[in-house]
């Protein structure tokens, strides 16, 4: 395939979003499970505690400046890829991404400073405080992330304004109660408090297998253990949720993740297995378990569950009840705002339908004179890639279950066998340590991938969405941007390593011992002015 | 809901416009002087600790400051959807060089430190150099051409179409703009190191912040005296519906006539440039004679100044075209609907004030200076 501007911009999409997401999960859990750790110094005034505040803070901090320093492209690339996208549907859109700068980001941002350098400035259970508030920041600031994203994928509470030319916001709070947006939070964040716990869990196995800092290692495998059982419960169960939604939101999103190809008397089946060919509109060497699918996406037996064939089918008339609606838009555009009251009837009755319209511009500038072939065509680009999804899908909800094993056995070890853990079960937390990393980006591939041909479903195609740029321009920020991010990548990985091998803080003494060391180099061979 | 209706269209767009003034000038205030002090980093630190004391009095609040900056995208991507949608696709690589250097500088703050090997110091000392100087550059360029007026069109789908290119940007007017962006933050970082530092930090911010305010001042005034003189400004044709629909296109603009005519039709408006001015004069005297709290209060009254008269002299054009003036973004048909612009009111209402006082707080909490026993005692908290 040549890559066009709409290709290039969904890849530099895709990769900073992704990119992203590598540091955000770790951010959304970390931060909770730091201050339980301090809390409980706090509570107890044991300095374990503290220690292992301070040890997994460090590396929350690391993780968390490349969180801030790659959300700045999120924030902006909306402006300078989507273009038309910002336009058609800013009014909506860009509130919550507001309103997450105004509640979350000056939350944890200003006080994440004072996490670190106030130590000794604030009192025990004012630093405790602190901590909390930039875990509560963060993770608000998933919450309006996800009301921004739920309305892309079901947008509720906004209708099109022929005089301007683009979706406008009619209630903001089905914007914000959004039950898409809803279970998507749960199903992040849960997702983001496995992540992490699975890091601690596996860093802390590591130590346990070497022997090293082992006061700290059990205490934050007891905490890892427990957050995480939780965390991959809800994940699991709320992502369950999101399936339930999409049965009357995104059905052909639902589909092509399960590779159902054709409506299945309900109670439909679940495939375990399969090899989906989108040319041959078949799944091949599937195999069914009965009555599941009906179960997970309707929650009834009686409930049917349209194929994609129907769906593409549904697509087409829609397309041209859409074409009505383009038409007299057309024509009430013409007339600037002096259009005859049956125009804006023709335009009402049918609006819910002009995205799919739009689908057409991909093969024509003006949709209304398509032919019956290119309608056909743009039907069938209604369906997403079904290979992928089908697998992505899967490979998210084996680890989602994998999860909850691990987590439950460090559990049960944890808290009725004394702590004591087998080798190999350290062994594979270990191993384990990228795992969530691979399920969350599964899962923001499914919620992505599986929402195209639309960026905002039914209203505005991908295609549509881009700016005005060269493929040249977009190329290069594209270059620009994988160079500047993998050398971030091996720094970041790096500077990791390094803290977890030079483990905990342990006293004062290693620094001073530094300091003398260095001294002519760092002062320029002045020496130090004695402190006072 | 019908709430939104109790507060005029009309007012919310000037209150969203003075909004977005508040946004750019709590980020030039804030992460203003980070800006300069990464561009003053190599100059008034020489040695590993004098550049560790800079750069950790910068340290605990630079990702606060930063937020300014976010929350400036993302509040115009609410109150002001054609702006952000032609102006970040219309200066396409200037905005990717921004994100670059804006990307680099909270990694160079966190990352430096954390080895004791000396080029990688050295090297992250000049990313931070290049974070904080290209921004403050690319900010004021920016500016420069939005007076300017812009090559962009919309379609009657309002589609946005740039036709100039990344290099027309560094036109002359453009530049000088910049050269003011740049004196105007590292005067305001010189400000912030000499209240925060002391010994031979404190006293290079002194000297280098005394030569800041003067090209401040300089720059400033000639960029005035260009307006006036040398640049066509932007008007409505006719009368204007100023609770009308948010269409550019409906509203004819025509490209002639001088900037200076704001001053004519609203006087009071030369408070700006004169408290601009003025404030930069005071932080020179500032500086020359060791006041610092007086400094730092001077710098900020400075760039309060410059940064609001660009918005007073303009007002109602937010982003003029240059080739087809019809197409120019104004208060009057470029913001949001009245409904969003009515929610974000109410969440800025609330959250604002909040975070000005947990800024305020954070502030205090910090209070006093940094020295160098500071940055050796603390190796493990401090950058």
């Amino acid at each position: 395939m040549e890559l066009d501007i709409v290709e290039l911009s969904r890849l530099q999409f895709a990769m900073t979003a992704m990119y992203h997401f590598l540091f955000v999960p770790l951010t959304l859990g970390l931060s909770i499970i730091v201050a339980i750790m301090e809390t409980v110094y706090v509570m107890t005034n044991r300095p374990v505690w503290r220690q292992m505040t301070k040890f997994w803070a460090t590396l929350f901090g690391i993780n968390f400046v490349l969180g801030v320093a790659t959300g700045i492209t999120m924030e902006f690339q909306f402006g300078m890829n989507w273009s038309y996208y910002s336009h058609y549907v800013g009014d909506i859109f860009g509130a919550p991404l507001a309103i997450e700068g105004l509640m979350a980001f000056f939350l944890e941002a200003t006080f994440v400073g004072l996490m670190f350098f106030g130590w000794d400035k604030l009192s025990k259970v004012g630093h405790c405080v602190v901590t909390w508030l930039v875990a509560i920041g963060s993770n608000f600031s998933a919450l309006w992330i996800l009301i921004a994203n739920g309305w892309m994928q079901n947008p509720v509470g906004a209708e099109f304004n022929p005089m301007t030319m683009r979706m406008e916001m009619t209630s903001f709070f089905e914007v914000m109660f959004n039950e898409v947006a809803q279970a998507k939070f749960v199903h992040t964040v849960s997702a983001g408090y496995v992540t992490a716990s699975i890091f601690v869990l596996g860093v802390s196995a590591w130590y346990l297998l070497k022997g090293r800092h082992v006061e700290l290692a059990r205490r934050s495998i007891a905490v890892a253990a427990s957050f995480g059982l939780a965390g991959a419960l809800s994940a699991v169960v709320l992502g369950d949720e999101s399936g339930y939604n999409a049965t009357h939101t995104q059905k052909m999103k639902l589909a092509a993740i399960e590779g159902m190809w054709e409506t299945h008397e309900a109670p439909a089946p679940f495939n375990l297995f399969g090899i989906p060919d989108q040319a041959d509109r078949e799944t091949k060497y599937a195999i069914e378990v009965p009555v599941v699918m009906g179960l997970i996406g309707s929650r009834s037996l009686t409930e049917e569950l349209p194929g994609i064939n129907q769906l593409v089918d549904e697509a087409e008339v829609r397309i041209r009840n859409g074409l009505i609606a383009y038409d007299a838009l057309m024509q009430i555009r013409a007339e600037r705002g002096a259009a005859a009251p049956e125009l804006t009837a023709q335009f009402e009755q049918h609006s819910a339908d002009l995205g799919f319209a739009f689908l057409l511009k991909r093969y024509l500038d003006d949709p209304r004179l398509a032919t019956d072939d290119q309608i056909a065509m743009a039907a069938q680009d209604t369906v997403p890639g079904v290979l992928p999804l089908f697998w992505a899908f899967r490979v998210m909800v084996i680890l989602g279950f994998g999860f909850i094993a691990l987590m439950l056995f460090f559990f049960i070890r944890a808290n009725f066998y004394g702590m004591r853990f087998p080798r190999w079960a350290l062994r594979t937390a270990v191993v384990a340590i990228p795992t969530p990393w691979i399920a969350a980006e599964m899962g923001w591939f499914v919620a992505e991938f599986g929402r195209q041909p639309w960026t905002v479903d039914g209203v505005l195609p991908t295609a549509l969405s881009v700016s005005q740029l060269s493929v040249a321009q977009v190329a290069f920020t594209l270059a620009g941007f994988i160079t500047f991010y993998s050398v971030l990548f091996v720094i970041e990985i790096g500077l990791m390593r390094k803290y977890i091998l030079k483990g905990p803080y342990m006293d004062v003494a290693e620094t001073d011992d530094w300091t003398r060391r260095h001294t002519d180099r760092l002062t320029g061979g002045r020496g130090f002015e004695p402190a006072e | 809901m019908i709430l939104h209706e109790f507060v005029d269209f009309e007012i919310l767009r000037v209150i969203w416009w003075g909004l977005l003034g508040v946004l750019l000038i709590g980020f030039a205030l804030t992460d203003g002087f980070d800006l300069g002090v990464g561009t003053l980093l190599p100059f008034v630190a020489r040695t590993d600790i004098e550049r560790r004391v800079a750069i950790n009095t910068v340290g605990p609040v630079w990702e606060g400051n930063q937020v300014w900056f976010i929350l400036g995208g993302g509040a115009i991507f609410a109150a002001w959807p054609p702006l952000y949608a032609v102006s970040f696709s219309g200066f396409y690589i200037a905005m990717f060089l921004i994100l670059a250097a804006l990307i680099l500088r909270p990694v160079g703050f966190k990352y430096r430190s954390k080895r004791e090997d000396e080029r990688w110091r050295a090297a992250w000392d000049w990313a931070l150099f290049v974070g904080g100087f290209v921004p403050a550059l690319v900010f004021g360029v920016a500016v420069g051409n939005v007076l300017q007026g812009v090559p962009f069109r919309l379609t009657e789908d309002l589609m946005s179409i740039y036709e100039g290119s990344f290099f027309g940007l560094l036109n002359p007017y453009a530049i000088l703009a910049g050269l003011v962006s740049v004196s105007m933050l590292v005067m305001h970082g010189a400000a912030w190191l000499q209240l925060k530092t002391e010994g031979m930090v404190a006293d290079r911010a002194r000297t280098f912040g005394a030569w800041a305010a003067i090209a401040t001042i300089l720059t400033y005034a000639l960029a005035g005296l260009w307006l006036a003189g040398g640049i066509d400004a932007y008007s409505f044709a006719g009368a204007v519906a100023t609770d009308g629909p948010s269409n550019p296109l409906m509203n004819e603009v025509v490209r002639g006539g001088s900037w200076m005519a704001a001053y004519e039709a609203r006087p009071w408006i030369v408070v700006a440039p004169a408290l601009g001015i003025l404030g930069a004069a005071l932080a020179f005297l500032g500086f020359r004679t060791d006041k610092e709290g007086w400094t730092m209060l001077a710098s900020k009254l400075s760039i309060l100044g410059i940064i609001a008269s660009v918005g007073l002299t303009m007002f109602p054009f937010i982003l003029p075209s240059s080739i087809d003036p019809n197409s120019s973004l104004t208060v009057w048909d470029s913001s949001s609907s009245h409904l969003t612009l009515f929610v974000m009111l109410v969440s800025a209402v609330i959250f604002v004030p909040l975070i000005l006082a947990y800024t305020a707080w954070v502030y205090k909490v910090l209070w006093g200076k940094v020295t160098a026993s500071d940055v050796v005692d603390k190796s493990d908290s401090v950058y």
